[in-house]
């Protein structure tokens, strides 16, 4: 690992004025993707800005009657918490379909959403990559790109976002607090990462030297109906080739509705609203699952290694809403 | 704004009990608790696998939680509560699980092993494993390349299984 300087930051403000006065910094905070990047020279921040003293590790209900998951809570005291198991199962069972038991007692809830993505070429420092060095070219368009994403691409860059969790909270509608230099704003999880287009190298919306401070989930949190389904090369710890997470509101066998995102397929957790409106007012069934499901894939565009993934995709959109229903009709 | 083109060599102490024991140490800010346990402490029973949290064979306990040491900072843990597998047992009297991994057979070249215990002894304090499923769930982060599984797996089994009963 190359050297750096680090300091330890006491309170939010702090911690984006010393982020913002030190060139190439970074906030750190479980580590788990941040030196795991800096060991490969992937990241090469020369100053590292501690976030872990600050005051942003409870999980609070919110007046709305939703909950606030501060950023610095872990993903294991995340997914475990009272509140999330009952009223947000969706986003626990996201959650602990990722990564290990010890990872994610370090991992932060903050950290995750900003975590990077897996393409192999990312990591492969002696190939070319757009996202890790901007105009050089993508390796994985012409590679091995079976990992990659079949939906939002560009021709700069086909990588897809690697968390579970985010898929749960493009689902849910979660909103994420953001503070900066110019002060505080919330940004809709639908809004927090974006599509690659000419600048692979930006993996979300945040500004420079802003800090996630939390995360808002409202109050619908589909606690009856939901289904998280992880399809990966083997049973566990491996990330997702492609994931869904469903969710529904029913009324006896009518659906009042639906929600639907896509993990390991795009750039981004992949919503389509006009999709899923589709299902509304309409009955449990396979044929209704499987129209929407056509309707999410509706141009999508494999790769050589990816292609399968559309098929996949498909299949488990049904699949997570015939489970989430609880049908096999 | 700060222009440095080299970080300079920075050192913090920090004060961490370790096995017990307090100590404060100097670590330069990049040292890994994992390097700083092996390299500078001698605490060589935690092992180095892969380096990037996909082995587990550096699995300590900070605060009671098991962790992958390679992916933490040491200047970060200031004040914390670190056990590794030379802190586990009592004395002379090995740890009940220490004792299961012998009595099971539980390995071969042994070079998972003390990731392994420290992992299961997370385990049994996070409580949250009920069934054979979520013991391979929740033991899938430390890998035996010897493939000792099914007997590490009896081993959390009947960890488990004791205590219930105790
Ligand atoms: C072997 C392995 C397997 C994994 N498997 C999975 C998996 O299956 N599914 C999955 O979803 N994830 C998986 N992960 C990824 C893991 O979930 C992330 O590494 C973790 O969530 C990152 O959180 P952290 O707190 O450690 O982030 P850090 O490493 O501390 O930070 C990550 C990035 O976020 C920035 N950052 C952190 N907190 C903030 C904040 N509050 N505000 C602004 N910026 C911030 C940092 O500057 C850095 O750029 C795996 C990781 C490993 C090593
Ligand atoms: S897909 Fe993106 S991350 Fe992967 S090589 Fe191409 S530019 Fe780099
Ligand atoms: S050495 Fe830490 S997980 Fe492999
Ligand atoms: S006993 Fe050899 S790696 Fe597990």
């Amino acid at each position: 690992m190359r050297s750096f300087s680090y300091t330890r930051a006491q309170d939010v403000k702090k911690a984006v004025s010393e982020v913002s006065s030190h060139e190439d910094a970074k906030f750190i905070a479980g580590g788990t993707n941040l030196l795991d990047l800096m060991k490969y020279d992937i990241m090469k921040p020369r100053h590292l800005v501690d976030i872990t003293r600050l005051e942003m590790k409870s999980i609070e209900e919110t007046e709305g009657g939703g909950l606030r998951l501060d950023a610095l809570v872990s993903n294991a005291d995340t997914a475990y918490h009272p509140l999330v198991e009952e009223r947000y199962p969706l986003l626990s069972h996201a959650i602990l379909a990722g990564a290990t038991a010890q990872l994610r007692n370090k991992a932060t809830d903050g950290g995750n959403l900003l975590q990077r993505t897996r393409c192999y070429y990312f990591y492969d420092t002696t190939t070319l990559c757009n996202k890790r060095e901007p105009g050089t070219g993508c390796s994985a368009i012409t590679g091995y790109n079976r990992n990659h994403a079949i939906l939002g691409h560009s021709q700069h860059c086909i990588a897809t976002h690697p968390s579970d969790m985010a898929v749960a909270l493009a689902a849910l509608e979660a909103t994420i607090q953001v503070s900066g230099p110019e002060g505080e704003r919330s940004i809709p999880i639908a809004d927090f990462h974006r599509l690659p287009g000419d600048k692979p190298e930006k993996d979300t919306n945040l500004a420079e030297n802003e800090i996630v401070t939390a995360i808002e989930l409202p109050k619908k949190g589909f606690a009856r109906h939901y289904t998280y389904l992880k399809n990966r090369d083997r049973a566990s710890f491996a990330f997702a080739l492609v994931s869904v997470a469903a969710a529904l509101e029913l009324d006896g066998d009518t659906i009042q509705e639906a929600r639907i995102a896509l993990g390991g397929v795009a750039h981004k957790p992949w919503r389509k609203p006009e999709a899923e409106a589709l299902l509304q007012g309409k009955e449990v069934s396979r044929e209704h699952f499987q129209q929407v499901a056509d309707a999410y894939l509706e141009g999508a565009e494999g790769f050589q290694y990816n292609e399968f993934k559309i098929e996949l995709a498909r299949r488990s959109i049904v699949r997570a809403l015939m489970q989430a229903a609880k049908t096999d009709q | 704004m700060e222009k440095n083109t080299i970080a300079p060599i920075s050192k913090e102490k920090v004060t961490l009990t370790i096995n017990g024991k307090e100590q404060q140490l100097e670590v330069e800010v990049w040292t890994s608790l994992l390097d700083l346990l092996r390299e500078q402490l001698h605490l060589t029973g935690t092992k180095k696998g892969c380096d990037h949290g996909q082995c587990g064979a550096c699995t300590i306990l900070l605060d009671g939680k098991r962790i992958n040491s390679c992916l933490s900072l040491a200047v970060m843990h200031d004040g914390a509560d670190i056990t590794t597998i030379e802190g586990i047992a009592n004395g002379e009297e090995l740890h009940p699980v220490q004792q299961a991994f012998i009595e099971h057979d539980a390995f071969q070249c042994g070079y998972c092993t003390s990731g392994q215990i420290c992992s299961t002894i997370g385990l049994l304090n996070e409580g949250k494993a009920k069934t054979l499923d979520d013991i391979r769930d929740l033991m899938s982060g430390n890998i035996c390349r010897c493939g000792a599984y099914s007997n590490i797996i009896k081993v959390v089994q009947e960890a488990l299984e004791r205590s219930r009963t105790a």
